[in-house]
């Protein structure tokens, strides 16, 4: 290969003004982890909610989660992001549209929201198949006691359920960082958008994509590692998930 | 609200999106998931084999390839792949790789860590009596894989594998950071054409939603079958 390597390269002042290019990168990385964290947060909220509300005996709002559900899981999320970034600030009376467009880091916040609701559909539907996967008799022994339905879901499904569904909630909010990186089509300086303009400054595209590389296996080993310590912090000794189960993957 | 769209744009580009964009975008999801599948398989039977050397190398690429984001495996691609080819061939210079070839290798490289993880799943939930009935009859151990243990992976793990390949379906969009011209990067150039994005856009995640939930409704269809039989 005679591709000419040059990390000293990283130490050398970007043309952005904000320093040098490794601190372009690692500016980068904590957009990722804002929006990320960001997005999570009503990915998680939104998602628990409405997986909750596939679980109700009601047959009208298990058909309105499962449409939501779908409708979020069918269209790929740069398609997304494109709709909230362009088509709904047209959609809306004109005068709304002209303030959205002129919001200052609007495509951070569009990416918070697209993302968001992307992710929360797949938080519903691991929310729903963790209430689900329950045996029968948890619930029948809380009715039984005389525990309305929300009292059965505060003190009994939803504490358990949440323990279980740590695992694979790991694996979301990781999705959820990885993701960001889809919203630098919107003009997010994320972490990929930041390697991508170092390789267009510098040429020197290795380098620019090793350290971004390793970066996200940073975050990636951090995640797990505070996550694996929350599972065994919350445990319930002798019951499902007490075991420190492997993440799922 | 809708007075003043111009849905006209649609039928006026409609060979356009179709002919050119969707069958680049069908071309690559059912090319790449082939090969994700084939490749997949074998760094799962990788992962189960009884050297170490193998074992580690399988389980770290797709430890590596699963912490990355798919666009940053795009661009690592797209910049590696002509170094890759000159090294190969043995060339002066970086050799010109194409849109196509690159995006496919690409997702075959990306989706084969996703798609292994499934016939991991596959191959461990084959009972090991099937294997040691299989060697007791004097199969070597392509024989028991290739006539025993993967048909019977392959049948369990269908539906995941068509899951996975409507997700790859709708990752294959993402080749728009690249500039191709695959569904959605057909739409989004008309869009800026003529100044149609809404239209444009929204019509692009109909196209999307209609393929992905009426293959999603026949993956669910073919798993109440499996699960019969």
């Amino acid at each position: 290969m005679n591709y000419k390597w040059n990390w000293g390269i990283l130490l050398e002042m970007s043309p952005e003004g904000q320093g040098t290019y490794l601190q372009m990168l690692l500016s980068g990385l904590s957009w990722t982890l804002i929006t990320a964290a960001c997005a999570w947060v009503l990915a998680f909220t939104l998602g628990l909610t409405i997986g909750v509300v596939r679980t109700l005996p009601n047959r009208f709002g298990r058909l309105l989660g499962d449409a939501y559900v779908e409708l979020f899981r069918n269209i790929p999320l740069l398609v997304q992001l494109f709709l909230w970034y362009f088509v709904i600030p047209e959609l809306v009376p004109k005068h709304l549209g002209d303030l959205i467009k002129q919001m200052p880091n609007a495509s951070v916040y569009t990416a918070v929201l697209g993302l968001g609701l992307f992710m929360s559909a797949r938080v519903a539907e691991q929310v729903r198949s963790g209430v689900l996967s329950l045996p029968k008799g948890q619930k029948l022994a809380a009715t039984a006691m005389g525990l309305t339905t929300a009292q059965t879901y505060r003190y009994i499904l939803l504490p358990i359920t949440l323990r279980v569904m740590l695992p694979p909630m790991t694996s979301e909010f990781l999705n959820t960082i990885k993701n960001t990186s889809v919203a630098l089509t919107i003009g997010l300086m994320e972490l990929t958008a930041r390697a991508r303009s170092m390789q267009e400054f510098s040429f020197q595209v290795f380098e620019a994509f090793t350290v971004a590389t390793v970066l996200y296996l940073v975050t990636n080993l951090v995640v797990t590692f505070l996550m694996r310590k929350l599972e065994r912090a919350v445990a319930v000794p002798g019951f499902l998930g007490a075991s420190a189960s492997p993440v799922a993957h | 609200m809708f007075s003043n769209f111009d849905f006209d744009v649609i039928q006026r580009s409609w060979v356009y999106l179709f002919r050119d964009g969707m069958s680049f975008t069908l071309t690559l999801t059912g090319l790449a998931a082939l090969s994700g599948i084939v490749l997949g398989t074998l760094i799962a039977m990788m992962r189960r084999s009884k050297f170490t050397l193998l074992q580690k190398f399988a389980a770290g690429y797709v430890n590596l390839i699963r912490s990355l984001p798919l666009v940053l495996v795009i661009f690592w691609f797209y910049f590696l792949l002509p170094y890759i080819g000159q090294w190969a061939t043995g060339a002066s210079r970086p050799m010109t790789v194409g849109a196509f070839t690159s995006a496919l290798v690409t997702f075959s490289m990306f989706e084969a860590a996703y798609f292994s993880e499934i016939m991991r799943a596959g191959i461990q939930a084959v009972p090991s009596g099937q294997t040691g009935a299989a060697q007791a009859l004097g199969m070597r151990y392509w024989q028991v894989m290739i006539y025993v243990v993967l048909p019977q992976a392959f049948r369990s793990m269908m539906p995941l594998l068509l899951t996975q390949t409507i997700v790859l379906f709708q990752d294959t969009s993402l080749v728009y950071v690249l500039s191709i011209t695959d569904f959605l990067g057909a739409a989004s150039k008309v869009a800026q054409r003529d100044g149609r994005l809404v239209e444009m856009y929204l019509f692009a995640a109909l196209v999307y939603f209609v393929i992905s939930f009426v293959a999603s409704l026949a993956v669910k269809q073919l798993q109440r079958r499996l699960a019969v039989a």
